[in-house]
């Protein structure tokens, strides 16, 4: 996972609530191997025609294309655990999403995949959006260690971020090194675990 | 100081090998359960030369890409070789791996939340996580099920645990016995029109009073199941004699001297009186009417005695806007009544309702009538299907004009070919009306198996209280 410090990128409006992962990216694209390329399906109906013509679309537009942070709404990434979603995000160029808020189970794949999601409060991300939108090419500043977002207008906004978490982030760690590092307190909980409710161990 | 604690918070406690910065606990994982999809898991493990902590103790089927007809023709049947490949990866990993496969040809085989827990995998007091949101079913034995993606699937593989954030808890009572023609389905879409689709974030829900009561082992799992679709990590009901009566004998379950041990243990888990929740609601059940989703959201819904409401009664502007929306997509006009709202195909199903009651509730309905637009049943399991069979049930539809298919997760997302064509109209027992969720262009509205039956002999989606 590449470590994230500071990015300073184009951002892209996307700012409608509650966008479902299966909009994200359609489940006949979830067959695919991570090889040919998720950024390919991100938002696929809203891209492309059934045909698989071009439509008009902000990411299609320049500067956007090349966006790397993404401006959402409220409660973005509900419905499916599909990672396709996140995977479709971050293989596009995404490193980040700024929103009021996420869906439990899209924040926790975010994160297991270095792609920061960021919560402000509503207000504030609607005005994020309507600047990234009015002034094409705005870029904004994602200040990990300071947990800061500089706004297109120079305003800088806190965000708050779990302490571990953010040390893995800012490592570019992944769970499972971190968690093998406690096997003898899994082993250790597991004699005990199953010493104490035996039917709980599934047939082995 | 109390020291109450509710069912969710003594299963949390029991499982939690350690805490870290945040209020994130490493919790031990009874019981994995894993479809198709989760292929990158097997493949990075793999990749990283890691091996699987407790093959037994994920269990996977295939569902999500096993065709619904043409079954005795096994893996030929599918003929879209990147939808084969997905059934023949998960069966090599198993073989590789070690874990409890029913693949498409196992006499067991069916939907991962619908075979897990007729099998007894799934008891009360169990950490249970799974490569799929509608892993919330399981709560309806008192267990904490919650999904997560690929990349927690394969920690769980490597390590047999999960990080996971302490969430809040909330209770949701629901008094009050349910009238005729009303299931749990309707009572779940009632509770999410109510809470709204993010209602649930950052929550467990605690399902509880005497119409939760009431219903049976198959209608809380239908109940849970959609606990995701109100933004919920889980939902849970406390177990008790429905619950032990329902495992018992279960080729997994606790046997003999354990069992006695077990249902002690499953006794002691329900919530104790004057336990503290974080937030509390409620639902009258005799209130609760046969519901249908107009919009493209699971709180967009109404009772089917209502109207297709007008965006600009909506106070909230963000409900608002995505209602104007949902409008668009659904080609619906504000004011027309529910039930003269015209289908073009009925889909009996999915993880939400494709047990063996939800067949029977749907048979009621279709017995002696005939299907006027294309409907299909896909039963849970083969479990379910040789017992609706064994009932005569596949023979009532058979002659309504419905079709008998073989089970998987079918028209519920589309992925093995089962789709609903561009601009057609769906009355759906399944749990998601996301633009394009059942195929590009695709209309649904979400019901109960009861009220699908009344949609396909109707061809509108009617109140199923005219027929019973």
């Amino acid at each position: 996972m590449e470590a994230f410090r500071t990015f300073t990128a184009v951002a892209a409006p996307y700012y409608f609530p509650d966008v479902d992962t299966d909009k994200i990216i359609p489940h006949h694209f979830l067959r695919k191997p991570l090889s040919a390329g998720y950024r390919n399906f991100l938002f696929y109906n809203e891209r492309y025609t059934p045909e698989g013509e071009v439509k008009p679309f902000i990411l299609h537009q320049a500067p956007y294309d090349k966006a790397g942070i993404l401006v959402a709404g409220s409660n973005f990434g509900c419905g499916s655990t599909r990672e396709g979603a996140v995977y479709a995000l971050a293989d596009f160029g995404f490193r980040a999403v700024i929103a009021p808020s996420f869906s439990d189970i899209f924040q926790s794949n975010c994160l297991q995949n270095g792609l920061l999601p960021v919560v402000l409060a509503e207000n504030v991300v609607a005005l994020l959006a309507r600047q990234v939108e009015q002034q094409s090419g705005a870029v904004v500043t994602i200040d990990l260690p300071e947990q800061l977002v500089t706004a297109p207008d120079g305003r800088q906004h806190t965000f708050s971020i779990d302490a571990s978490r953010k040390a893995q982030l800012l490592q570019g760690l992944d769970d499972i090194g971190i968690t093998l590092t406690e096997a003898r307190a899994i082993d250790d909980f597991e004699r005990d675990y199953h010493r104490r409710l035996p039917w709980l161990r599934m047939a082995n | 100081m109390s020291t109450a604690k509710t069912l969710f918070e003594k299963i949390f406690e029991l499982h939690t090998i350690r805490t870290r910065g945040g209020g994130e606990a490493l919790l031990y994982v009874d019981c994995n359960v894993v479809h198709e999809g989760p292929f990158y898991a097997f493949d990075g493990l793999q990749q990283e030369g890691r091996s699987i902590r407790r093959p037994a103790q994920t269990v996977a089927f295939a569902d999500h890409y096993v065709p619904t007809l043409n079954r005795e023709q096994g893996i030929a049947a599918i003929a879209d070789p990147e939808a084969r490949a997905m059934v023949e990866n998960l069966e090599r990993n198993a073989q590789r791996t070690g874990i409890i496969h029913f693949g498409m040809d196992h006499p067991l085989q069916g939907i991962m939340h619908v075979v897990a827990p007729e099998l007894g995998f799934v008891q009360p007091g169990m950490v249970v996580t799974g490569s799929d949101s509608h892993i919330a079913t399981n709560g309806a034995f008192g267990a904490f099920g919650f999904g997560v993606g690929a990349s927690q699937v394969k920690h769980i593989l490597a390590t047999q645990t999960v990080w996971f954030p302490k969430p809040k808890v909330m209770r949701i009572t629901v008094d009050g016995a349910l009238r005729a023609g009303v299931c749990a389905k309707d009572v779940i879409l009632a509770i999410i029109e109510k809470i709204g689709i993010s209602g649930g974030n950052g929550h467990v829900i605690e399902y509880a009073g005497s119409a939760i009561q009431g219903l049976t082992m198959e209608g809380r799992m239908t109940l849970c199941n959609m606990s995701i679709e109100a933004g919920a990590r889980a939902g849970m009901v406390a177990p008790d004699d429905k619950t032990i009566a329902y495992l018992r004998g279960l080729p997994y379950a606790p046997k003999g001297n354990a069992w006695d041990e077990a249902v002690r243990f499953w006794q002691s888990l329900p919530s104790d009186s004057g336990a503290r929740f974080d937030q509390e609601d409620s639902l009258d059940g005799q209130a609760v009417a046969p519901m249908v989703t107009w919009g493209t959201c699971q709180d967009e819904a109404s009772p089917v005695t209502g109207k297709v409401p007008d965006p600009r009664s909506i106070e909230d502007p963000a409900r608002r806007s995505r209602a104007e929306q949902a409008l668009e997509y659904m080609r619906l006009a504000p004011g027309t009544a529910i039930s003269d709202i015209a289908i073009d195909r009925v889909f009996i199903g999915s993880c939400t309702n494709a047990r063996l009651e939800d067949l029977r509730e749907a048979a009621r309905i279709a017995r002696g009538r005939k299907a006027v637009v294309p409907a299909i049943i896909v039963p849970g399991s083969q479990s379910v299907k040789r017992a609706a069979e064994s009932e005569g049930l596949h023979e009532v539809f058979l002659s309504a004009g419905f079709e008998w298919r073989a089970p998987g997760c079918s028209m519920c997302t589309g992925s093995n070919g089962d789709r609903v064509p561009a601009g057609e109209r769906c009355a759906s027992t399944s749990n998601r009306n996301f633009e394009g969720r059942q195929g590009r262009g695709s209309l649904t509205h979400l019901v109960s198996p009861a009220m699908a039956a009344a949609a396909a002999i109707t061809g509108r989606l009617a109140d199923v209280r005219d027929f019973i």
